[in-house]
């Protein structure tokens, strides 16, 4: 176990492209930390510096207390699950599972006694001796993990392991991946770009988009307490409601629309309001009127897709938004609802900065 | 290229070494020799050699023998190619089509490729022996006065029939691939859309088979040009008077039967030349053009 | 799908008839006697020389100065055709892994030299590559048939195209496992390219014992002959000498040149076929 420290940690590609701009982090022993963006944010790229298959071209990266820069891969006391899970197609699962012991010397009845606990531990024990092609996706999965346990490793990456299976097995890994990394208390580092896999996943979350941390914290304190338009717009699902506005010293106006309730916001800048789906109520007096378009039933709840009337966005339609409903709201297309929000559980960001303001 | 690399100093030239080495010594310095010898002419006895720039060229090339084989080599590529790919394809198209014995078909239809040019030829010389072939006498029981010792036309014919029945085996072998990689999704949209099924090969499925049509295009202008040098040695070895020579066979005769060591050469470099502009074109069409 | 056509039938059987029937009627002939084949020219059903005309061709000196039986012959081609797949792989899986899995300063230029064989094939250079084995004292030897042979690129832009397919990840994995350039290449890359390797050696076995000019330039002496070089030789002989033409022993050299590239190709086809299509890609 040790703690991951990356200081001021830069990528910069051979033909110029950059792709990490000065990164710090501190990761404690034994957390689970989610790196979560949108592809191409380059959350895969930091992970792999990490893991050295990738040089990192200026900053630092500490495991413990040990700069590991010029550490080669295997040399670094981490291993890695990736997404296409790399097993060695023509190898049986012990074969996997031993080939990093065996080039690392370790004597033959130790790897064995590894090997027999990871795979009791993962459930795959009685898979030992078959070939990759013949496992189901989940197995596969499973074997990639066990690679990763028997290695005893001081740091886990997960590089986005669960995108390869269906639905029904993804939640169930991923309850499996907590448990399993509570249990043996290794620091961990996930990559995803599922907000609900990072939300629940993760002690800490890093949302990052073109090379930068935007913020990083406790999944409900991002969700709650987003610093950027980028961050709000990432986490929550379904997606937080943004609405173009301008503050004209009272109130956010748009088209025919005016909120009051808003105050110490800068005039003549375009304005984004960002009102979660679930903080929206039905209310006869309500600010906002919404002609409803389409309801999804999930079971539980309700979510009540419409157009906001009166106002604006950039294409010049009116501003569609989304509202979270008990499962008896159940409008036809074309009903009118009238609703209301606490302008104090609502966010004011700029739009061209994304900077929040409220 | 890999994303990640091993970054080793000594290990990639230990592994590559073996190759260079042959390379070197058996294609590059051969290779430079011969344009080397292109420039030079040497004595009857080939005692002395002196440098005579690209008088070789000149000779050679403006002599009516080799735009003879010039004119032969452009007319016979055209035929073989045209005619293998185009019987090729008919049966790769067919044997797409059935379900029953297409496993058998298919490799009866293949397995001609394991024979090599050569003893192809010499089959081919056999079947057409005026002694024995019955090809010969089904030729002239039609009253064509058919033999392919004397008359240049039919000496051709024989090379080119013996060069297609060769050839057909292996782009028989890349248009079913081709045919059989075309997404069944794609030709169930077309049988929607297209009634007819003539149409519907011209508009789909031969557009989608460009890309093997092309690489095979080259194949077989490269294996008309030179791999069937074997066909034309165990045949007609160039006669009647030059008339099926290619500029392969024609290298090789001035060369090791005729001894004019720098003509050859310079034929040798024209060559070269032409391969080149081959091989420039299959990599700029097949790379770039005819990918979907 | 709906029925295939008769017309669809017929097409494949015309031209598998096309592709099949002269070989057959080539071995049919060969088990007829001379006088058979002289009188009635070519033969459609099998008579009964059989075993006459194919233990004379096989264990019976033959050729222009009767130094040559078709066993020596068939040993030599054999040699030609596995030296040259066994050559050609070795020499191609290196060269390839350095250049797809490497980076190093001589990487591009060496690869573009390797390339250029491809615009030298062996006809356009034949004079002085002759000279160059004669030189080095290698006519009439297995290195010098097999060597020159083996090195063009085809086979090397072969197994570069497949490793370019094998998962980054593969290669990412196994150094976190710790493997060393060769240990990569051995225990991942090699058992990885099982099916490759064979497809290519089954492709270069066959381009192997088919190779025709090379050998006739390079070898002197009857003894060395493989069939392919030789089978013309004899014929040519058996064409001009006064006696009666034994043309049921020509066919059978062509048959016995045909039978064992073909057995492979057959036997293999689904490597084979594999291969021979991957590597257009």
């Amino acid at each position: 176990m040790a703690q991951v420290e990356l200081k001021q940690v830069r990528k910069t590609y051979p033909n110029g492209a950059e792709a990490i701009f000065g990164v710090d982090m501190h990761i404690d022993s034994g957390e689970l930390i989610v790196f979560v963006g949108p592809s191409g944010c380059g959350k895969s790229t930091l992970l792999r510096m990490v893991a050295g298959l990738e040089s990192v071209t200026s900053g630092e990266i500490l495991i413990g207390d040990k700069v590991i820069n010029n550490v080669s891969p295997s040399e670094r006391d981490v291993a890695m699950v990736f997404q296409n899970y790399a097993l060695y197609p023509h190898m049986s699962v012990r074969g996997n599972m031993s080939y990093g012991l065996k080039n690392r010397k370790m004597p033959a009845d130790e790897i064995e006694r590894r090997i027999t606990d990871a795979a009791r531990m993962l459930k795959i024990d009685q898979f030992l001796d078959r070939q990759p092609n013949q496992l189901s996706g989940g197995q596969r999965q499973r074997v990639a993990m066990g690679r990763a346990i028997v290695r005893n490793p001081q740091v886990f990456l997960f590089d986005e392991p669960l995108s390869n299976l269906d639905a029904k097995l993804r939640v169930q890994m991923r309850i499996e991946i907590k448990k399993l990394q509570r249990r043996m208390n290794v620091t961990s580092i996930y990559v995803t770009h599922d907000q609900t896999e990072a939300m629940t996943l993760a002690d800490r979350l890093a949302v990052i988009n073109e090379g930068r941390v935007e913020q990083m914290g406790v999944p409900m304190e991002l969700y709650a307490n987003p610093r950027t338009l980028f961050v709000a717009s990432f986490i929550g699902a379904p997606q937080i409601n943004l609405i173009p506005v301008r503050f004209d010293g009272t109130s956010l106006t748009n088209g025919t629309l005016k909120l009051a309730g808003f105050s110490d916001l800068p005039t003549g800048v375009d304005l984004m309001l960002g009102i979660r789906p679930d903080v929206l109520s039905i209310a006869p007096e309500g600010q906002l009127e919404l002609n409803v378009d389409l309801v999804e039933q999930h079971g539980g709840e309700n979510l009540i897709y419409g157009a906001l009337l009166g106002t604006k966005n950039a294409a010049g339609d009116a501003q569609e938004i989304c509202l979270k409903g008990p499962q008896s709201l159940l409008p036809a297309t074309d009903d009118k609802l009238r609703l209301a929000f606490d302008p104090a559980a609502a966010f004011v960001f700029r739009t061209d900065t994304g900077e929040r303001l409220k | 290229m890999k994303r990640v690399q091993f970054e080793h100093s000594a290990i990639p030239y230990l592994f590559i070494a073996p190759q260079i080495i042959i390379i070197s010594i058996f294609f590059l310095w051969p290779s430079a020799q011969a344009i080397y010898q292109s420039f030079l002419l040497e004595d009857a006895f080939g005692l002395s050699s002196q440098f005579v720039w690209f008088k070789n060229y000149t000779d050679t090339i403006f002599s009516n023998a080799w735009l003879q084989a010039a004119g032969f080599t452009l007319i016979f590529s055209s035929l073989v190619t045209f005619l293998s790919l185009a019987l090729a394809l008919l049966l790769a198209v067919k044997a797409n089509e059935v379900i029953h014995g297409a496993s058998t078909y298919k490799t009866l239809l293949m397995w001609a490729y394991a024979i090599a040019p050569p003893v192809a030829g010499l089959m081919g010389n056999l079947m057409f022996n005026p002694i024995i072939g019955d090809l010969y006498n089904f030729m002239n029981l039609f009253g064509f006065d058919f033999d392919h010792k004397l008359d240049p036309v039919d000496a051709g014919f024989v090379v080119v029939l013996i060069s297609v029945w060769k050839q057909v085996s292996i782009n028989f072998i890349f248009f079913l691939a081709g045919l059989q990689g075309i997404p069944k999704s794609v030709q169930e949209a077309a049988k929607m859309d297209c009634n007819s099924s003539t149409r519907r090969f011209w508009t789909i499925t031969f557009p989608l088979l460009a890309p093997t049509t092309f690489f095979l295009m080259v194949i077989n202008i490269t294996y008309a040009f030179f791999e069937t040098f074997g066909i034309i040695d165990t045949t007609t070895q160039g006669a009647p008077g030059g008339a099926t020579n290619t500029l392969v066979y024609k290298v090789y005769q001035d060369g090791f039967r005729g001894a004019d060591i720098g003509g050859s050469s310079a034929q040798s470099v024209v060559l070269m030349i032409l391969v080149l502009a081959l091989t420039v074109i299959q990599f700029r069409y097949i790379e770039k053009k005819v990918h979907y | 799908m709906e029925r295939p056509s008769y017309s669809t039938h017929l097409i494949l059987i015309i031209g598998a008839l096309f592709m099949t029937l002269p070989v057959w009627v080539a071995f049919a002939t060969s088990t007829h006697a001379p006088e058979t084949i002289l009188r009635e020219g070519l033969q459609f059903w099998p008579g009964p020389h059989l075993l006459e005309t194919y233990n004379e061709v096989l264990f019976v000196e033959g050729g222009v100065m009767k130094q040559v039986t078709g066993m020596t012959m068939l040993k030599n081609s054999m040699i030609l055709g596995i030296g040259f797949a066994l050559g050609k792989v070795v020499i191609s899986m290196l060269a390839a892994y350095a250049i797809v899995y490497f980076r190093f300063r001589l990487g591009v230029p060496l690869f573009w030299v390797i390339f250029t064989t491809l615009l030298l094939p062996l006809e356009v250079r034949i004079i002085p590559s002759y000279e160059v084995v004669a030189n080095m004292g290698l006519l009439d030897t297995h290195t010098g048939l097999i060597v020159p042979l083996i090195a063009s690129a085809t086979g090397t832009f072969f197994f570069r195209q497949f490793f370019k397919s094998v998962p980054d990840e593969l290669l990412e994995a196994a150094r976190l496992d710790g493997a060393t350039a060769w240990g990569f290449f051995q225990d991942i890359l090699v058992p990885l390219s099982r099916t490759m390797i064979a497809a290519i050696l089954i492709i270069m076995f066959v381009v192997g014992w088919n190779q025709y000019l090379w050998p006739l330039i390079m070898t002197t002496k009857e003894e060395n002959y493989t069939l392919v070089i030789g089978i013309k030789q004899i014929y040519q002989v058996l064409n001009e000498g006064g006696e009666l033409p034994q043309f049921q022993k020509a066919f059978a050299l062509t048959i016995l040149a045909t039978l064992p590239p073909v057995l492979v190709v057959l036997i293999f086809q689904r490597w084979f076929v594999k291969g021979l299509v991957e590597s257009e890609k």
